[in-house]
């Protein structure tokens, strides 16, 4: 499956199956950093993904305060 | 992984609360988290009005959604800071938010209203672009409450937010500055008060609680604020927090019962000795208040790109 990341935006190629916690682990993210989004659908860290779902991984730090 | 309130199948994991959450139920517990924390530190009262800063990216959006959620009368403030395409974008999600909702949205242009935009005050005041940034929004959300007469000014902060700011504080041992971290700031002659709702929810609930209630936000960074120290501090308490589930609460939410009450208030603002801007009127401890003088500069210098700051960032 192609994997949107950002900052800065670009698709990585992943092979499926896979559950979201091994492609969180996969990308050497931190899953405390990133939601993954299947779909358009949020998804929780058990989730399994498969080769023809539009899978993002969405990171949530901001660097304003 | 199901969710623990109707054993539903759960959108998002929470590690911190040893839990996971259908939709319908993760949505109610970032309603009660948030009015936890305007109960506990007595925030906004019924009937008053806030005024929420709002930039386009997650916090403030969906600060303002739960706002309005509980029953606040809230409207929003866009500062447009004129960082290029990213301001743009920025500007277009906070309009559309507040469009589709019927809200009112009231929106400064610095480069109209004050003559310059943050990229050219980064320059011409040779400051970090976050500082020069951050005086300014505080500088226009503060007379913007002031003149609009609301009650209270909300921000989006969050729970990694402050932990992050605290985080830094304590490494430096700013004891000035670690007096000051509080999530209520009162009002004081020429300032609003000020509120912080989000600080039981983190950056990934906040994401999360925008994507699953259809609110579109700004998802990419900050071109200015990419890589700064603040980001740094964060991606830190991260990897304390994967391996600690419920640091960042425990870090921030002991500081505030257990330690800051032992810290007294040491700045010049709270001990009143203020004087008013020569310029704009606004309190300060010197003849000209810090957003004039930065103003003074930068309105008087010729545009700068936000690439250009950028690239010569890349260049140190």
């Amino acid at each position: 499956m192609n994997v949107l990341l950002r900052n800065p935006r670009r698709e990585v190629a992943i092979d499926g199956p896979i559950r979201v916690h091994a492609l969180i682990a996969k990308l050497a993210m931190n899953r405390e950093s990133v939601l993954v989004i299947s779909n358009g659908t949020l998804v929780s860290g058990d989730a399994l993904l498969l080769d023809d779902d539009v899978v993002e991984v969405r990171p949530v730090i901001s660097g304003g305060a | 992984m199901k969710c623990r309130v109707c054993r539903e199948p759960a959108v998002i994991d929470l590690p911190h609360h040893n839990a996971n959450f259908c939709t319908e139920h993760f949505i109610r517990l970032c309603h009660d988290q948030v009015a936890r924390a305007i109960k506990d530190h007595h925030m906004i009262e019924p009937g008053q009005r806030a005024l929420v800063a709002v930039s386009g990216g997650k916090d403030s959006l969906a600060v303002w959604d739960i706002l309005l959620e509980l029953g606040y009368e809230a409207d929003g403030l866009y500062v447009g800071l004129g960082i290029g395409d990213y301001s743009d974008v920025s500007g277009t999600y906070a309009q559309e938010f507040a469009r589709s909702r019927g809200l009112n949205l009231i929106t400064v242009d610095m480069r109209s209203e004050h003559g310059f935009d943050i990229p050219t005050a980064a320059w011409a005041t040779r400051r970090v672009a976050c500082s020069a940034c951050g005086t300014s929004k505080r500088h226009v959300f503060d007379k913007a409450a002031i003149d609009g007469g609301y009650d209270v000014l909300v921000t989006g902060h969050n729970l990694d937010d402050e932990a992050a700011v605290l985080f830094g504080n304590t490494l430096r041992w700013e004891v000035e500055y670690l007096a000051r971290q509080q999530p209520v700031l009162r009002e004081r002659d020429g300032f609003p008060r000020k509120v912080k709702p989000l600080i039981r929810l983190g950056e990934r609930e906040m994401a999360a609680y925008c994507i699953v209630k259809g609110i579109d936000y700004q998802v990419d960074e900050c071109p200015m604020a990419a890589g700064n120290k603040h980001i740094g501090f964060k991606e830190a308490l991260n990897a304390i927090e994967e391996r600690s589930p419920g640091t960042k609460s425990v870090f921030y939410h002991g500081f505030l019962t257990r330690i800051s009450p032992q810290l007294s208030p040491t700045t010049v603002a709270e001990r009143g000795e203020l004087l008013a801007c020569e310029r704009c009127g606004s309190p300060t401890t010197s003849d000209l208040c810090a957003f004039c003088r930065i103003a003074e500069k930068a309105s008087a210098h010729e545009p700068v790109p936000v690439e250009l700051i950028v690239r010569s960032r890349g260049r140190k």
